[in-house]
């Protein structure tokens, strides 16, 4: 079915569109044109997006639909009918599932699963060693090849400086992105909370800000020694931030994305113990906080993702230090990224940049653009309706949310993957 | 115009009324505050040998639920043992009869006394309670909006004033 | 940020939870409340009826016979039905959450739950999830707080020396994992001590201790000088294996207490350890012996601060449903 979508504010940061522009999509679900009808085109349907804005679907660099393994928190089904909900139409799913995609099987498997359910497109990491263990390599390639975007070790630590470095030249070799969780797993020991004054008036152990710098360090050097393309997931620091800019300063290939929850959220947010803050790795200081800000408007960190962990309600119902971290973040995303616009932190071009072109960037997938001939993955959402979170609001399985009773300006109405219309609100 | 009434003639009263019962060496025993101040002076005055008791009865009250704890709590001081004595009880107004229920369940928990007899300044009208003084300085008719207190000043001198109760 | 739930809309304290939050004069009551709970420990019948009727449940998830007795004994002072029960690791091992186990008991038409628990903010957990008229009592969460032992402790501070607010008070030892240490903390800068120290290695001190308002010290000496009152506490021998410490006998010369050591100390300076001593490990046996070392009535004075704890805040409680009622 052909669609043209009018009267809408066209917002593509790839093209440097940013103006009211219609756009035209054919029965292939491509985009055929902006701006113009082409000649002899007939829309089989016209949807009039007038007040609204109309941007590439939006790129999530890390969600987890929690299929397979963990079935009882969450599905394939459920959450990627949450992103859509959300105006996601990209996720890129960490290799932790439970088996790992350390098999093309898994890796198509979980493909093959989202694409059966026609809404998000769900890419997934491939494991950077066998079974995330970090000793023996895993089959790089063959993944490659089952649609892997990139590898990781994701949570699982990779203290074998040697394994590590070998795992960072195999993929140099063919020029595969590694995506890395730097966190010393000494240092974070048992700890839930930043080492801070939180931590030590609630009587909970810390992770210091050297849990992070001390692993950022140690991958930094590798990454030099070995070439490979690297990005860092989820920097929760401003020292880790100041590491990163100087190696980028210094010409390495490195990109870092952050969590919109550590983008407005400290560790005084903790309050009286509430676990919905109970986060990995833990949400830091006022001065980090703002450290992650400026490193966004700078470029720094080019990409702000969701760290998407549903869970069902006993994972939060314990005390602080035994509940499970992670918060249910696909349905803030784009919400939490436009109130930084609203308090001046960024524009809003380059606040849809950092989620739509630049994550694809990252992952080098041809999506989150609207040019000519681009799969039409569409975002389109109203900027000036007002709105509150509550817990009756999500459409994920997971409604561990801190954010439950904020209020935000937009929310998205359509989404389209594949030039079909999948959400409405 | 609050009417006063004279506090130390009531007194005079209550001593004299007291005087037949000396003779069975009765220890005192006085419930804060106005009947530990009443008390203090009957000790004195009829100079009785054994020293003065004193009783706190927040933690018998009926009617903790209401006003919960009040912090200002002083301990309840008996020096003397109470088992198989006899008692005088003093308080400064019998009113609904409640402290004086809850005065005798305490000195209960401290032993088991051999009488109890319930000395008041003022025994007014408005029983709750099937509580009656055996002696009392003088009986006061009030009305349910009425209230009657005992005050000391720094001197020591005891003064009765009937108020309307506020509120 | 969640309003602390210690405290109901008129501001009244309807669980103990955690001593910060306290105003200066609800400290005040509760000694004073204690104070005269004493006296009724000494009479033959040690009972009053102010709970009579009520039921108080004792949930101890963490092993701990004193303190639990301690809270069994001034609950049935206050004429309180009580039920102890010990869960204890074993039990958590089974997969019952925590949450499920208050469900559990609260059936039991509960009034008050004693609750002491491995994990801190477990007490705030439970307070959130009892209905409005139960109240919480925190005998130690992790290591959050242990109010009603800091409330103890001030209470024996005072009765030895009566003005807080001249008060120099030094904490010796793993302030780390101590929730006694911050209780204590809290509760000291909350009657107005004006020089609260605390005196360790660096290993044994939590990130930005000073902002909980006290000096910090490496050096017995330094932190020890002109001190009213040393609080000691207890070391736990297994802090060698986490590389806290070196050796018990590295800790002893520098941070054990001895007649040396407190020698810089005020001359009428009281000491004391809330218990079990480690002899020979934190505190000279010669020291722990003197008279100086007030150990003694903690057990009746633990059992009057506890009565006056308990009957607060089921008074607070009462009468917030009358209100409602």
């Amino acid at each position: 079915m052909s669609l043209a979508i009018v009267n809408g504010h066209l917002l593509d940061p790839s093209h440097d569109v940013d103006t009211k522009r219609d756009l035209f999509i054919d029965d292939d679900g491509f985009v055929v044109a902006v701006g113009m009808a082409p000649d002899g085109f007939q829309a089989d349907k016209t949807l009039d997006v007038s007040g609204k804005i109309v941007c590439p679907g939006l790129v999530d660099l890390r969600a987890r639909p929690r299929e397979p393994g963990l079935e009882y928190k969450a599905t394939i089904e459920s959450e990627t009918a949450a992103a859509v909900s959300a105006g996601i139409t990209t996720m890129v799913c960490p290799p932790d599932t439970m088996p790992v995609i350390d098999t093309p099987a898994m890796a198509q498997m979980i493909q093959h699963r989202a694409w059966r359910f026609g809404m998000t497109f769900i890419h997934p990491l491939g494991a950077l060693t066998r079974e995330l263990a970090g000793t023996q390599l895993a089959d790089m390639e063959a993944l490659d090849e089952a649609g892997c975007v990139g590898f990781s070790n994701a949570l699982q630590p990779l203290t074998d400086t040697l394994v590590l470095r070998r795992a960072m030249e195999y993929a140099a070799s063919f020029d595969y992105t590694v995506f890395l969780h730097s966190e010393d797993p000494w240092l974070q020991a048992d700890g839930c909370v930043h080492e801070g004054e939180v931590g030590t008036r609630l009587g909970l152990t810390g992770i210091p800000e050297a849990a992070e710098t001390v692993a950022v360090a140690r991958d930094l050097a590798l990454i030099e020694q070995t070439s490979v393309r690297a990005h860092f997931c989820q920097l929760s620091s401003a020292r880790a931030i100041d590491m990163i800019r100087e190696a980028q300063d210094r010409g390495l290939a490195v990109s870092a994305d952050t969590t919109a929850h550590h983008l407005h959220l400290t560790e005084h947010d903790i309050g009286f113990f509430n676990t919905q803050c109970h986060v990995r790795p833990p949400l830091r200081s006022q001065r980090d906080r703002d450290a992650l800000r400026s490193a966004l408007k700078e470029g720094v960190v080019s990409a702000i993702c969701s760290d998407h962990q549903p869970h069902e309600a006993d994972a939060k119902l314990a005390p602080f230090s035994i509940s499970e971290p992670g918060v249910s973040g696909l349905e803030t995303l784009l919400p939490l990224t436009l109130k930084l616009v609203d308090e001046g932190s960024i524009d809003l071009t380059q606040a849809i940049a950092l989620l739509t072109s630049e994550p694809a960037n990252i992952i080098s997938v041809d999506t989150g653009h609207l040019g000519e001939g681009a799969t039409a993955d569409i975002c389109i959402f109203d900027p000036e309706v007002i709105w509150t979170l509550t817990d009756e609001y999500f459409v994920s399985r997971g409604h561990n949310s801190p954010f439950i009773g904020w209020e935000f300006r937009g929310q998205v109405t359509h989404t389209l993957v594949g030039g079909r219309l999948v959400f409405e609100r | 115009m609050s009417p006063e009434i004279d506090a130390e003639a009531i007194l005079q009263n209550l001593e004299t009324a007291l005087q037949p019962m000396l003779s069975a060496k009765p220890i005192m025993i006085g419930i804060h505050s106005g009947g530990a101040w009443v008390a203090e002076q009957l000790h004195k005055d009829l100079n009785l040998p054994d020293p003065l008791g004193t009783l706190d009865i927040s933690f018998y009250r009926d009617d903790f639920t209401r006003i919960g704890m009040n912090p200002q709590v002083k301990a309840s001081e008996l020096p003397v043992d109470v088992d198989d004595q006899h008692i005088i009880l003093v308080d400064d107004v019998l009113h609904t009869g409640r402290t004086i229920r809850a005065a005798m369940n305490e000195i209960f928990d401290y032993g088991r006394p051999a009488s109890v007899t319930l000395a008041v300044l003022i025994e007014r009208s408005g029983h709750e309670l099937p509580i009656r003084a055996d002696v009392a300085g003088q009986f006061v008719e009030l009305t349910a909006t009425q209230h009657i207190k005992l005050s000391r000043d720094d001197a020591g001198h005891l003064q009765l004033v009937i108020q309307e109760t506020t509120g | 940020m969640t309003e602390d739930l210690q405290f109901d809309s008129a501001g009244r304290l309807r669980h103990l939870l955690t001593i910060e939050g306290l105003k200066r004069q609800t400290v005040t009551d509760i000694l004073d409340t204690a104070e005269s709970f004493i006296s009724v420990g000494e009479r033959e019948i040690k009972k009053v009826p102010l709970l009579r009727g009520k039921t108080v449940v004792n949930m101890f998830f963490e092993a701990s016979t004193r303190t639990r007795t301690t809270f069994e004994i001034a609950a049935k002072r206050l004429s309180a039905d009580v039920i102890n029960f010990n869960i204890g690791a074993s039990s958590t091992n089974k997969g019952e959450t925590l949450l499920d186990t208050v469900n559990n008991l609260e059936a039991m038409h509960t009034d008050l739950f004693v609750v002491r628990h491995i994990n801190s903010g477990a007490a705030y957990l439970v307070a959130k999830h009892v209905p409005p008229h139960v109240a919480i009592v925190n005998a130690g969460d992790g290591r959050h707080a242990h109010p009603t032992q800091a409330l103890l402790d001030a209470f024996t501070i005072r009765h030895y020396k009566k003005d807080f607010t001249r008060l120099k008070i030094a904490i010796v030892g793993d302030i780390l994992h101590s929730r006694v240490a911050r209780s204590l903390i809290h509760v000291l800068g909350i009657l107005g001590v004006p020089e609260i120290r605390v005196i360790a290695p660096k290993t044994l001190l939590p990130m930005n201790v000073e902002k909980l308002g006290v000096h910090a010290y490496h050096n017995m000496y330094e932190g020890l000088e002109d001190v009213d009152a040393v609080v000691m506490l207890r070391l736990q021998r297994e802090r060698m294996l986490g590389a806290l410490i070196p050796s018990e006998q590295e800790y002893f010369n520098l941070f054990g207490l001895t007649e040396e050591k407190l020698g810089v100390a005020k001359d009428d300076a009281i000491i004391m350890h809330p218990g079990p001593m480690n002899r020979g490990l934190e505190i000279d046996s010669s020291v722990a012996d003197s008279e100086r070392a007030v150990i003694l009535p903690q057990v009746s004075n633990g059992i009057a601060v506890r009565m006056a704890v308990m009957a607060m805040v089921m008074g607070n409680q009462a009468q917030a449903g009358e209100r409602k009622a």
